[in-house]
């Protein structure tokens, strides 16, 4: 970015960079815990009725959407960070030739970590490939990558706490390790693209370029620009949404169609979320609104899988790489296990 | 004359990229013929597995993201 590379910057030690991480998280940390005062402060001052539905949501607005956006900041600054250790190339590096199985479960791990954006889906399955990454293994990587992001995680975390976080990475790395493996072992390379199996990879010998703490700051702080400035208007979306859930949809009629007895609910929430596409940052504020309304985990929880894990954006660029047939048995795999995942959800959460 | 190759299918950061080597290419008065590369088996022939990649006369330089201007003076120089 030619606004960071200035010489001038030069002058800043790193001790200076880490002193200014330090003192933004010290002030992040303040500011985060004024935000509850703040919002009864400034709901005080509309004219809402004490108990009222309106004030019930614009409360609920005027505190979820700083807490958010603030929580999204830091997660998405730290993970930018831990992201400058890591790169697709290395990444292939680390699985070409590695077997079905560890290296399903390999490239799923992978995933969280290594910096994925979706323009870039079609040259890292192809690069992946073509330099001896099994197809089965290919897929696990491309199912835990955009699944289990640092956004979703880092918001999972905070709004849900870290035992709803923890079961969805769990469940996120088992859908990708074993729709991958099932993927793997149906043998499908003949239904690439012609092109894709005829291409021969050079091998990048390239040294990249040796990162200082000081890019390793700046890569955070281009990740929180570039995913934060994107996300937004998503998230806020996302909040009124779940704004108007907290204060207008009475909890026991979502507790009678997302509850845990109504079974159909789980195939309903996937079917309904397949075709909708937003990122994690939309989501989960409605994920938020729908658990405190009694709406089941499992079944919240394979909705917000199948909308961020399977878009029909995604498919449209796989399209260049796949046959219509291996994109079919990707969705239709990566479907089953999600709703697999939902009614285990259910079953063990009570 | 620097042949410098611009790897991506064509989406906004490989525009950035392209336009950064011409600026800082013009910036330090080289002389480059940029040329991008969208086609999908020739960027995957160069080896790299992320986009946008840089290539200068034939050697694969950088793979994945933004460059940053100081690494870019330093290959075209």
């Amino acid at each position: 970015m030619s606004v960071l590379g200035h010489p001038g910057e030069k002058a800043l030690s790193p001790a200076l960079w880490l002193a200014g991480v330090a003192g933004f998280v010290a002030a992040w940390f303040l500011l985060y815990g004024e935000l509850a005062p703040f919002a009864e402060w400034a709901v005080g001052h509309l004219p809402l009725t004490k108990g009222s539905h309106a004030r019930e949501a614009v409360t609920f607005f005027l505190y979820d959407t700083p807490k958010v956006l603030m929580l999204l900041t830091l997660v998405v600054f730290g993970m930018g960070v831990i992201r400058s250790f890591f790169s697709p190339e290395r990444t292939r590096a680390l699985l070409a030739g590695k077997a079905e199985g560890a290296g399903n479960v390999a490239a799923a791990v992978l995933g969280i970590f290594t910096p994925f954006c979706s323009c870039s889906a079609v040259p890292l399955f192809v690069g992946f490939v073509s330099a001896g990454v099994p197809l089965g293994v290919t897929f696990s990587f491309l199912i835990a990558a955009p699944m289990i992001n640092e956004v979703a995680l880092g918001l999972l975390f905070a709004l849900l706490g870290w035992k709803v976080a923890l079961t969805y990475l769990g469940f996120g790395l088992s859908v990708a390790i074993l729709s991958g493996w099932v993927i793997g072992h149906l043998k499908l390379e003949g239904w690439l693209e012609d092109w894709v199996r005829n291409v021969r990879a050079g091998s990048a010998d390239f040294e990249p370029e040796r990162l200082t703490i000081i890019d390793r700051i700046r890569a955070g702080i281009e990740a929180v620009k570039e995913i934060v400035g994107k996300v937004w208007l998503w998230i806020i979306a996302g909040i009124a949404a779940g704004a108007f859930i907290h204060g207008y949809v009475p909890a026991d009629l979502l507790a009678s169609i997302m509850g845990k007895d109504a079974w159909w609910s789980v195939p309903a929430a996937v079917i309904l979320g397949v075709p909708m596409y937003s990122n994690a940052a939309g989501i989960i504020p409605v994920v938020e609104a729908l658990l405190g309304k009694g709406a089941a985990l499992g079944t919240v929880l394979a909705f917000m899988m199948s909308v961020i894990a399977l878009s029909l954006p995604e498919m449209i660029i796989l399209r260049k790489v796949l046959s219509v047939k291996l994109i079919a048995v990707f969705v239709g795999i990566v479907a089953l296990g999600i709703l697999a995942v939902g009614f285990l959800f259910n079953l063990l959460f009570t | 004359m620097k042949d410098v190759k611009v790897l991506g299918p064509g989406c906004k950061r490989c525009e950035t990229t392209a336009q950064m080597v011409r600026d800082e290419a013009a910036r330090l008065g080289i002389a480059v013929q940029v040329e991008k590369v969208t086609d999908y088996a020739e960027i995957a022939g160069y080896g790299i597995a992320s986009t946008p990649g840089i290539v200068i006369d034939g050697k694969v330089v950088h793979a994945g993201g933004l460059p940053k201007t100081e690494d870019l003076a330093k290959w075209l120089a």
